[in-house]
């Protein structure tokens, strides 16, 4: 059994569910500040 | 104490977590990349898993953060129903969904570990089910909060629930200690490990850099929230015509 195309899906599916979560978080967080920023704003 | 209560303050919190953020990302991405690499590359393979071992440099990490994000949540709830300050509440909801995260990776990561060493994807055995609990238990709390936060609850009961489900943290940590199944017996400690030295040394990396990549997500979560609150909070104050905009 090859063991690499275990391992390559192992740290594929890491890298890309991290990835999705890390960039969902930073887009809710831009556009939440984004908004409490506007409503700040005179 | 004193210094909890006043990291406690929303504009102090921010005034912290603004410039903190970015750094705890990228300085955990290159851990990450760096610890992931040297397993990938530099590491032997072990003598009786083979290359497939290589897993174990991203899969203690998930497990870690599984079981360290509920943590959080558990310690940010009771903190939240002893003091009752919103941020305790809004750090336990941030933990929520990267600790829910890395437990279905280690599940996943597991399990796809699991088929070249034990010839199995899955086994019910007490290490996996436990495991697979908690996420359940995280599922559950991110829908009670949601829940809660959209009917205008105060967030007693999502945090009583933060509390409840840490009873599977040490069920989880004894599980291969009590139950003897196919998951191996616990090889890293506080005084030493059983795996070679060679082979373990880029853990420190990966571990320590999926630490800092959990918390900048905490970060930009709890940012998120706050920043929803505020605004939430004007629109209110502006619906009741206290506080038109100039």
């Amino acid at each position: 059994m090859n063991h690499w195309a275990f391992i390559t899906a192992a740290y594929a599916l890491t890298l890309a569910a991290s990835a999705a979560v890390a960039f969902a978080s930073w887009r809710a967080m831009r556009r939440a500040e984004a908004a409490a920023e506007a409503l700040r704003r005179p | 104490m004193a210094t909890l209560h006043a990291l406690a303050n929303p504009a102090r919190f921010l005034r912290i977590a603004r410039p903190l953020t970015a750094p705890l990302f990228w300085v955990g991405v290159a851990l990450i990349a760096f610890g992931a690499w040297a397993g990938l590359a530099w590491t032997p393979p072990d003598y009786l898993q083979g290359e497939s071992v290589r897993i174990l440099y991203i899969h203690v990490p998930t497990a870690w953060l599984g079981m360290g994000g509920w943590s959080g949540v558990a310690i940010s709830s009771i903190a939240y129903l002893v003091w009752r300050h919103p941020l305790a509440s809004v750090a336990a909801r941030a933990c929520a969904l990267p600790g829910a995260l890395f437990t279905f990776l280690c599940l996943a990561t597991g399990s796809i570990w699991g088929r070249p060493t034990w010839g199995t994807w899955w086994q019910w055995d007490g290490r996996l089910t436990s495991m697979l609990l908690l996420l359940f238990v995280y599922l559950a709390y991110l829908a009670l909060a949601r829940a809660d936060a959209e009917r205008g609850g105060d967030g007693r009961v999502p945090a009583l629930f933060g509390i409840a489900g840490s009873v599977l943290l040490p069920i989880i940590r004894y599980s291969v200690v009590w139950w003897n199944a196919l998951h191996q017996g616990q090889s890293i400690g506080l005084t030493g490990s059983s795996i070679d030295g060679s082979m373990l040394w880029p853990l420190g990396f990966t571990l320590s850099g999926f630490t800092l990549f959990f918390a900048a997500i905490v970060l930009m979560r709890m940012r998120a929230m706050i920043a929803a609150n505020r605004v939430e909070a004007r629109m209110r104050r502006m619906a009741q015509g206290g506080d038109m905009p100039a």
